[in-house]
């Protein structure tokens, strides 16, 4: 859309916080009540912690336990990337049925995650209560539509898919919440404690492997595999029917496919850990790297995609760095590093009034430049971005997942009362709020598929009496190193510098602060913003009973983890003070 | 959750709120871990699952039905502003997240929740608890950030963060005379939170006595003993076994564990349904429930000073129980020997 004018009929509306997601995440929009559609808005956060700052000067050997604590869903990611990265740094190689117990702990997680989020959560937006209280023609139409999978699922109609994701009330909805507790015993298997695990070490984990070990987690996950040959066909009609019933849904949500994920579940027979070897361990990956913009794949080399990445500031409350101490000048393979790298960064916080003109967020902006253009990447909550990735590339291939190099084929075997199934989820058209969501329902049984692999190598592992889990180390006195994995909602990565045997430096970069980032000092708007603006409005109500329910659901589809808050400016009538920015229309509706 | 489930057959029953704030220096960490609870699970809490519970309203960020616009329809900030305006009652304040220091820096906000409607600006969390707290029934810290402070309050942290005791004052009361009710634990073990919750349900419907909390204001009968004394390793400990390297079944006190010192029920209880847990499951403790985390307990990877001197007596001492024990060990190990076939009964059975 090009600059609007003045308009006449902007009304601002807000949400801050947002409920049904993670943390503290305010959306501030301007929509225009008689086009029906977002013309502005801005994401913010609102609380500041300072990881990188009280870490300094620490025990490089805590780092996993501290930056656990980033994140009170994905705890576990953090830790693993952290340990990832210090495996790096100390040059130690976990023996193998470590690394597989990761693995299995890490995708229990996404099992769980993306379960809980998923039906408990997102699945609100979709369910009768909220149709009926936002579109009741739309509910209405799925009273009349017959369920296409039913035969898998169960649900005759549409409406009955949405009346089980009721909360509390719905069935299907207390089902999910205790699928969501089964997943995380078998976290707990393989790391501790969720959501801050206790058994993680770099050089392995602490957890005692034994044949009782993998079998209670194995008779856990075959249930869940039962679970979701139902789930992914109910996703799918509850998805598509909302194509179906509001022509443009395709809409809500939608940005340019501007993606990346950096890969994820090492291949122990591969993974060493070392920054030299990086571009092919990386590939090597269950989960492949990548990046992909307007649906093309820019590199799957962790290297580059290190070297790419960058910090902006423009609308944070920070003071900048420039000038200060540069860490790292060329990576373990020589090649420059830029001042705005993680690895350069200085976290100088500023706290401010919020101003939509000036800074207005805790989150800061980073993007990954490619040579010509700072990219405002977003991970679409993880699983599009992860699925679009590995399909793309076309490496993965372990009988239980396939890449195609178009899609990405998933076996799931004979269950208790279901036989073999075989679900293939395609490149979509759009990167949307609805493919967002139908994404993690499939990236649900990947995560699945994969473990059902990685439990057959760990048990081989211990057959064959090989038991240890963990590998000692040293810690050296001044060395770099940075981890990679996903965590839930997408991209992960810590970078860490050590000097003097203790930490100089340590900047982890989650998902969030890509899909959650403000406008850069370029203008781009950070992903939710781009997202949010030009949504057009499918919701029947009056402004008085405004919801805003299509915004919410495209600002939940990347699955939010943040303490922030996300306002709104609807049109008509309320004249717009302070928070009316004309330039930030131009350059956010470019 | 935003509805209000009625528990029993009381009609009518006005309902206790009970408003959440998870916008202390949190990771949500504690949110997430109530949801899975099982002993009560949050639905048999919401949906009166069990017996003689109050019928209750919860207010809760991370699954709230509700999520309008401040401008429109279902907007979750608002029974927060009405329970300020003293239109909510009763209700039970949670907090979740250290407290920042507000106070040390010129403009701004370190945490903020929702906006200060007189100006436009964010509301920070410490103003909400300024202005809540005297009017709640009862005010709960959950989890270690807001109990004690916990990770955002390390040394070296620039917000100057502190728990919710330190915040309005270790001696404080409600006007229902209740002091903070303190769960710590990073996060909070599921159960755990639950059960507390549970508690001050019938607490405040009449059916049970003031919550008994010890002097660090922790519900006494969840952190009465030390993670050592509920551990299944502590037999490695009285038998002078300890593990040089992670991932072995014995005592980890000398890589790291400060379970001897440290009042948390885990090992006990487990984490999730009984499942996982610390030391019983191979994972040093880190001490994340105690007020000293994390500081005193860092590097967490080193023997702690204290169990150098103590591991190296049961070291001695365990090496001769275990003589002695293998001796009785092989002799228990075998079965009676009048168990055995053939025409002879040699159980010692007379007529």
């Amino acid at each position: 859309m090009t600059m609007q004018q003045e308009r006449e009929g902007l009304v601002e509306m807000s949400w801050d916080p947002i409920t049904r997601i993670v943390g503290s995440l305010g959306i501030y929009t301007k929509i225009d009540w008689k086009q029906k559609q977002v013309v502005e808005c801005y994401s913010t956060s609102s609380v500041f912690r300072g990881y990188s700052i009280f870490m300094k000067g620490k025990d490089p050997r805590d780092a996993h336990f501290i930056t656990s604590r980033i994140c009170g869903i994905c705890g576990d990611n953090h830790a693993t990337c952290s340990v990832y990265a210090q495996n790096q740094a100390y040059g130690v190689q976990p023996p193998h049925l470590g690394e597989w117990i990761v693995n299995l702990g890490e995708a229990a997680e996404y099992m769980f995650d993306h379960n809980i989020f998923q039906e408990n959560l997102v699945g609100v937006d979709y369910c009768e209560r909220m149709v009926r209280e936002t579109n009741p023609g739309v509910w209405e139409k799925a009273k009349n539509t017959p369920a296409p999978g039913a035969a898998q699922h169960g649900y005759k109609t549409i409406a009955e898919i949405m009346t089980s994701l009721n909360p509390l009330e719905g069935e299907f909805y207390r089902e999910a919440l205790q699928v969501s507790r089964t997943t995380r015993e078998m976290f707990c298997l393989m790391e501790g404690r969720h959501v801050h695990p206790s058994t993680l070490y770099p050089g392995g984990v602490g957890t005692v492997a034994t044949v009782q070990l993998f079998t209670d987690y194995l008779s856990r996950l075959m249930r869940y595999v039962e679970f979701m040959k139902r789930v992914v066909p109910m996703h799918d009609d509850l998805f598509d029917f909302f194509y179906e019933a509001l022509p443009g849904y395709e809409e809500v949500g939608r940005r340019r496919v501007l993606l990346g994920c950096w890969g994820a579940l090492n291949d122990p027979d591969h993974c060493d850990f070392s920054y030299e070897r990086m571009s092919d361990w990386g590939r090597k990956m269950f989960v492949t790297p990548g990046i992909v913009v307007d649906g093309k794949l820019v590199t799957n080399d962790l290297v580059k995609i290190n070297l790419g990445i960058r910090i902006l500031l423009g609308s944070s409350y920070y003071d900048d760095w420039q000038g200060e101490q540069v860490f790292v000048h060329r990576d373990p393979l020589g090649n420059p590093v830029d001042v705005r790298h993680p690895w350069n960064q200085h976290t100088l916080p500023k706290p401010q009034k919020r101003d939509f003109d000036g800074a207005y967020s805790w989150v800061m902006s980073p993007r990954w430049f490619d040579g010509a253009d700072h990219l405002a990447l977003d991970t679409g909550g993880g699983p599009i971005a992860r699925l679009w990735s590995t399909a793309l590339s076309g490496l993965v291939d372990i009988g239980y997942v396939r890449a195609t190099g178009h899609s990405v084929i998933i076996n799931l075997p004979k269950t208790l009362t279901k036989p073999e199934v075989s679900f293939e989820w395609k490149i979509p058209r759009w990167s949307n709020a609805l493919e967002r969501n139908r994404a993690r329902t499939y990236f649900q049984a990947y995560a699945a598929a994969v473990a059902l692999h990685a439990c057959e190598k760990a048990l081989g592992e211990v057959r064959a009496g090989r038991t240890q889990t963990w590998e000692p180390f040293t810690v050296p006195k001044d060395v770099n190193s940075v981890g990679f994995t996903e965590a839930v909602r997408g991209v992960l990565s810590h970078h860490m510098v050590i000097r003097d045997g203790k930490i100089a430096n340590y900047h982890p970069y989650p998902p969030t602060p890509w899909n959650g980032s403000v406008r850069d000092r370029y203008g781009t708007p950070g992903p939710y913003e781009d997202a949010v603006q030009n949504t057009p409005i499918f919701e029947e109500n009056t402004q008085e009973n405004f919801k805003g329910i299509d915004i919410m659901r495209a600002v939940r589809s990347f699955d939010p983890c943040l303490p922030c808050g996300v306002h709104m400016y609807t049109g008509d009538g309320n004249v717009l003070r302070k928070l009316h920015t004309p330039h930030a229309f131009a350059s956010g509706a470019a | 959750m935003g509805a209000t489930q009625s528990a029993g057959a009381a009609v009518e029953e006005k309902p206790i709120h009970i408003l959440w704030i998870n916008a202390g220096l949190s990771c949500d960490g504690d949110s997430v871990s109530l949801t899975a609870a099982t002993q009560p699970s949050i639905e048999e809490i919401a949906l009166g699952g069990l017996p003689g519970l109050p019928k209750i309203a919860v207010h809760w960020p991370l699954i709230d039905f509700e999520c309008g616009p401040e401008q429109g329809a279902d907007t979750f900030i608002e029974w927060f502003h009405r329970a300020d305006r003293g239109e909510l009652e009763p209700f039970v304040l949670i907090i979740e997240g250290s407290i920042p220091n507000e106070a040390i820096k010129e403009e701004g906000y370190w945490a903020a929740f929702g906006n200060n409607p007189a100006t436009g600006q964010p509301m920070t969390t410490s103003e909400w608890l300024d202005r809540l707290a005297p009017k709640a029934l009862a005010v709960v810290a959950t989890g270690t950030c807001a109990t004690y402070g916990g990770i955002h309050a390390m040394e070296g942290n620039p917000t100057g963060a502190m728990g919710v005791p330190d915040y309005l004052g270790w001696d404080w009361r409600s006007k229902a005379d209740i002091p903070i009710v303190c769960v710590p634990g990073c996060p909070v073990q599921p159960d755990n939170m639950a059960e507390t919750l549970t508690y001050l349900l019938y607490q405040a419907a009449g059916q049970a006595p003031m919550i008994p909390l010890d002097d660090k204001l922790r519900p006494q009968w969840l952190f009465g003993m030390t993670v050592h004394e509920g551990c299944d390793r502590g037999g490695f400990y009285e038998q002078g076994q300890f593990a040089k390297a992670y991932g072995t079944p014995e005592c980890i006190v000398k890589i790291g564990c400060w379970g001897p010192v440290v009042k948390c029920n885990v090992p006990k209880r487990g984490w999730i349904n009984g499942v996982g847990g610390c030391p019983n499951v191979g994972g040093i403790c880190i001490a994340c429930t105690m007020p000293g985390f994390p500081d005193k307990f860092m590097p967490f990877m080193d023997e702690p000073p204290g169990a150098h001197v103590s591991a190296n007596g049961s070291g001695m001492y365990g090496a001769m129980i275990r003589r002695l024990r293998n001796i009785t060990a092989k002799t228990v190990d075998k079965e009676p020997k009048w168990r055995h076939r053939g025409p002879e009964l040699t159980t010692g059975y007379r007529r």
